[in-house]
């Protein structure tokens, strides 16, 4: 990083807007589905036709209070929503619909590592509900700007953070730990490339030690966390380089050029709306019983943190592993599938993070595209454990079928092949009995002392079993005969 | 054929075959072409309406016919009926056409009744005379030099001058009761949130109520029997059970609160007060009890209804921005003048004025001392109502201080406009219903009505108690 940590401390505060994953809109029962054409998911209520009124949807609710028990921040039980006046293209009613002084969830937090590795908590000041707008579309037609409202009224939560963020990288992982959090209890898909995820950030900076803040700059337009810690990096910098020129730090707001890396000035908050927010009237305080909430909780599904702590402890996996392992929920969950099918932990995370990984990877896949399902998986690991199948049959010859035969049981493909070791001990006496039969000059060269031939009768007895002897038992077999 | 009064009547007659249902159709369009000049009606669905009467006319004849066969009702210009134009009396909705019914429109047609056009009143509800209208004022059937006060100017009117027999008007200040009284009809708030809102065009979403205008309290009550109710569309609507309001209770002696102030309010007319104390004379020799009650918030009333309907207004008209649909300029030439000219050239000077002051008092600075005060004004007013309906059945008053004035009277005056609402407003911030009964006769050949407030959800006890005061008319 470029300026003097030494000297400075910047103050970072983060707005975080999450598209939910309802069926409806917020305020409508218009689908809420992303990539249809333009202006198809609208009725009279989301182009503000005279006369309509909003109607509140419950799944909005519960979304906010799950994300609001995930920070374990305080659910309100009397929450009044207010309107937000401001005139935009595509804003239909000219006002937004959206919570002021009754946020649904205050405090709370959201554990992150400092750039240090140290755990550390971003506290939350609110989560509260609202609706997005449409989309204005300026490069499409050379003299108009076209107007998509299928996004207008979509829910939101806006997660507001407090001031404590002290670095870009800690912003990285802050955003990171949210868009986990958020998809691992499905609420939203976290795609900050379609802007169903979306980071605003405050940020400004102070000499070391000073009681105040400084002047408080906000940067939006940042597409990717990628870009969140670059828009912040930057424009720390520029603050601090701005302040060693004994130059002003304006109240504004500063948008993200992506491909300059820097950012530029949008407007000043001088000339900044005045949003007028006052209660709305046309929607009743919605009231949060504590029953309600103990509702929502018994559906909450498991959370990245809590699965972390189950994979290093139970399952005695690495501290490494249980990280990669729970990074992505689909991948989680698929761990999980597995251990239905095997007890083999260590075997199954191997698997999942080697041959699984390589295969997404290679081919740009994820997990939900892999062929063969955690069920078989786990069968596979499974016959290897019982012995059935050595390792290396299983990963070099099941494995690579497996994927071209999903729908094959990993036995039945062994058995098709004559994959199955023969740890038969009678039928495998029979082949160490003719083996040793065959060479009784050898035998006796090992009963004098060169215990090395063991190998010339193993090779014999995988030739006769054609391959298939289990060769822990078969090699414990001859000991036993020529040791007698 | 002589105007009907009354619903029973009109199925009396049809059943009798005096007349048929296109029949009276024609009575009343004739009517309506009579009385042209009194510019009540926007439009008038004739085609429509006739066809629709033969049909009812047959089910009537069949016997499947719904309650509200033969109503034939006038729907105020901020209700919107489904393939039909509506423009709260407005430039700004110019060709505009709604792609939906209101949920009154669709319950009262779920019953057969027959919608016969759209009626005159102020833009977008704002206003005491009907001379805010974009398309002229409305003239007072009984009198044309005179104002049939407002909003709901041509739904009185339409009744009064029998160009239908029912009609439906909005009421957020007393738009309703206040025209009711002027034209001498009855006329009913209910309380707010008894009726779905959806689909009435919104002036004041915390006030705005949806009732009905007739000549009796019969068709005032089932008129409100079949449009009260839940609806999923209007989450303010209550769940409150609907009541049987058309059968009336029979009645006991009633104790009645009148409060002090109202009759030495400042410019009430001294024959309406005179009017006014010798029915209280009566309604106590009748055996009623009286109770004089002291209301300390009469001056704050209009002035707490102007701060908080016009903040509300001014965010509910906001979607009039020339975008979507209705009124652009043509002088447009970017967003912002696209914005500013449709708004400036769409809208009325009434309604520019509101906007403004509401705007402001939602302001940044002056929030606290505007808008943030006249909610806790709100309140100490519903404290002290409901106080006293805790205590009294009824609070009585005149529904307005003074008959229907001439046009340019008050026009020239917005603050003594306001006035007109001081009696009225009280219903409105307590949420309350009102409704205003026509017993009254002034020397100067008009009618007044007389108010009275029940409280909350209280309908079937006010109109039971109105009828037999018509009654005993």
């Amino acid at each position: 990083m470029g300026y003097n940590t030494e000297k400075y401390e910047a103050v970072i505060g983060l707005e975080v807007h999450a598209q939910l994953l309802t069926k409806s809109k917020a305020y409508s029962s218009d689908i809420n589905e992303y990539g249809e054409l333009p202006n198809t998911n609208v009725s009279p209520i989301t182009l503000a036709h005279p006369g309509t009124l909003p109607r509140f949807n419950e799944q909005l609710l519960n979304h906010a209070i799950l994300l609001g028990l995930a920070c374990k921040s305080k659910i309100r039980e009397v929450n009044e929503f207010a309107r937000k006046n401001y005139f935009y293209a595509d804003m239909p009613k000219g006002y937004q619909i959206t919570q002021d002084t009754t946020p649904i969830c205050t405090g709370g937090g959201i554990d992150i590592k400092d750039a240090d590795g140290n755990p550390k908590t971003i506290g939350l000041t609110r989560i509260h509900m609202e609706e997005d707008s449409g989309k204005s579309i300026h490069d499409q037609d050379p003299f108009n700007t076209l107007i998509d409202l299928n996004r207008a009224g979509i829910p939101l939560l806006e997660i507001v953070s407090e001031p404590e963020i002290r670095s870009g990288e800690e912003a990285y992982n802050y955003v990171t730990e949210v868009r986990k959090i958020v998809r691992y209890l499905d609420i939203c898909d976290g795609n900050m490339e379609e802007g169903s995820l979306r980071c605003d950030a405050n940020i400004s900076v102070r000499l070391r030690g000073a009681p105040e803040f400084g002047t408080k700059v906000e940067v939006k337009n940042m597409n990717s966390i990628r870009n969140v810690q670059r828009a912040i990096e930057f424009e720390i910098n520029r603050q601090i380089a701005a302040i060693e020129a004994g130059e002003e730090i304006f109240h504004e707001t500063r948008s993200f050029d992506a491909l300059a890396g820097t950012t530029f000035s949008m407007r000043s908050k001088e000339m900044a709306n005045d949003y007028r927010y006052f209660p709305e009237p046309d929607l009743l305080p919605v009231v949060v019983h504590q029953k309600h909430i103990e509702f929502v909780r018994a559906g909450m599904p498991k959370l990245p943190a809590e699965l972390f702590a189950e994979f290093t402890t139970k399952l005695g996996l690495s501290e490494y592993d249980a990280r990669i392992l729970t990074d992505s929920k689909p991948i989680a969950l698929y761990f999980e599938e597995m251990l239905k099918h095997t007890n083999n932990a260590k075997a199954a995370a191997n698997w999942l993070m080697g041959e699984v990984k390589g295969y997404l990877n290679e081919r740009g896949l994820h997990i939900s595209d892999f062929p063969v399902s955690s069920a078989t998986m786990g069968a596979l690991i499974k016959l290897v454990d019982d012995g059935l199948v050595s390792n290396t049959v299983a990963s070099q010859k099941v494995y690579p079928l497996l994927l071209e035969n999903p729908k094959l049981t990993p036995l039945e493909i062994a058995q098709k092949n004559n994959w199955i070791q023969e740890s038969d001990s009678d039928a495998l006496g029979e082949f160490v009995n003719q083996a040793l039969a065959k060479f009784p000059e050898k035998v006796q060269e090992y009963k004098n002392g060169k215990t090395g031939l063991i190998g010339l009768f193993m090779g014999e007895v995988m030739k006769l079993s054609k391959g298939k002897a289990d060769p822990k038992v078969a090699s414990q077999l001859i000991k036993e005969k020529l040791e007698s | 054929m002589t105007a009907p009064r009354s619903l029973k009547q009109v199925q009396e007659n049809i059943s009798s075959g005096e007349y048929t249902l296109p029949e009276l159709i024609d009575f009343y369009l004739n009517q309506i072409e009579k009385q042209k000049n009194l510019n009540v009606f926007l439009e008038v669905w004739s085609k429509e309406a006739r066809e629709k009467a033969t049909i009812i006319q047959q089910k009537l004849k069949d016997g499947t016919a719904g309650r509200l066969a033969g109503m034939v009702i006038g729907l105020k210009d901020n209700i919107v009926y489904k393939g039909h134009k509506v423009s709260a009396s407005s430039k700004i909705l110019e060709g505009f056409e709604s792609l939906f019914s209101a949920t009154v429109v669709e319950r009262l047609l779920a019953e057969d009744a027959l919608f016969i056009g759209r009626l005159n009143c102020d833009e977008f509800a704002m206003g005491s005379s009907n001379e805010n209208s974009a398309f002229g004022p409305v003239k007072n059937p009984l009198d044309p030099s005179r104002v049939p006060g407002g909003s709901s100017g041509g739904s009185a009117a339409s009744v009064a001058g029998d160009m239908c027999l029912a009609s439906l008007g909005s009421d957020t200040g007393g738009s309703i009761r206040q025209p009711a009284s002027f034209c001498g009809v009855v006329g009913l708030k209910p309380t707010y949130g008894r009726i779905s809102r959806h689909g009435l065009i919104a002036y004041a979403s915390s006030m705005d109520q949806i009732g009905p205008f007739t000549h009796t309290v019969a068709d005032a009550a089932l008129l409100l029997e079949v449009m009260a109710g839940k609806d999923e569309y209007d989450n303010t609507a209550s769940s409150t059970p609907v009541d049987t309001y058309t059968s009336f209770l029979p009645q006991a002696n009633k104790r009645i609160a009148v409060i002090k102030e109202c009759l030495d309010a400042e410019g009430i007319d001294p024959e309406v007060k005179a009017t006014f104390d010798k029915y209280i004379d009566q309604l106590k020799s009748s055996g009623h009890e009286i109770k004089f009650v002291s209301f300390p918030y009469l001056d704050e009333l209009v002035p707490c209804y102007n701060v908080l309907s016009n903040a509300e207004a001014s965010s509910n008209l906001s979607r009039f921005d020339g975008m979507r649909y209705g009124y652009r300029s043509a002088n447009s030439e970017d967003v912002p003048t696209t914005y500013s000219k449709s708004r400036s050239e769409g809208f009325g000077k009434e309604v520019k004025r509101r906007i403004m002051l509401g705007t402001f008092v939602l302001s940044t600075g002056y929030y606290e001392a505007y808008y943030s005060k006249a909610q806790k004004v709100r309140r100490l007013i519903q404290n002290k109502t409901n106080e006293i309906l805790a205590d009294c059945d009824f609070i009585l008053t005149p529904t307005s201080p003074h008959t229907a004035f001439k046009f340019g009277e008050n026009s020239h005056d917005p603050v003594a406009m306001y006035l007109e609402d001081i009696y009225t407003v009280q219903a409105n911030l307590a949420g309350i219903p009102g409704v205003s009964l026509p017993l009254f006769a002034h020397s100067n050949g008009l009618p007044f009505g007389l108010q009275l407030m029940s409280a909350k959800f209280k309908e079937k006890e006010l109109l039971s108690f109105s009828n037999e005061l018509m009654e005993g008319r």
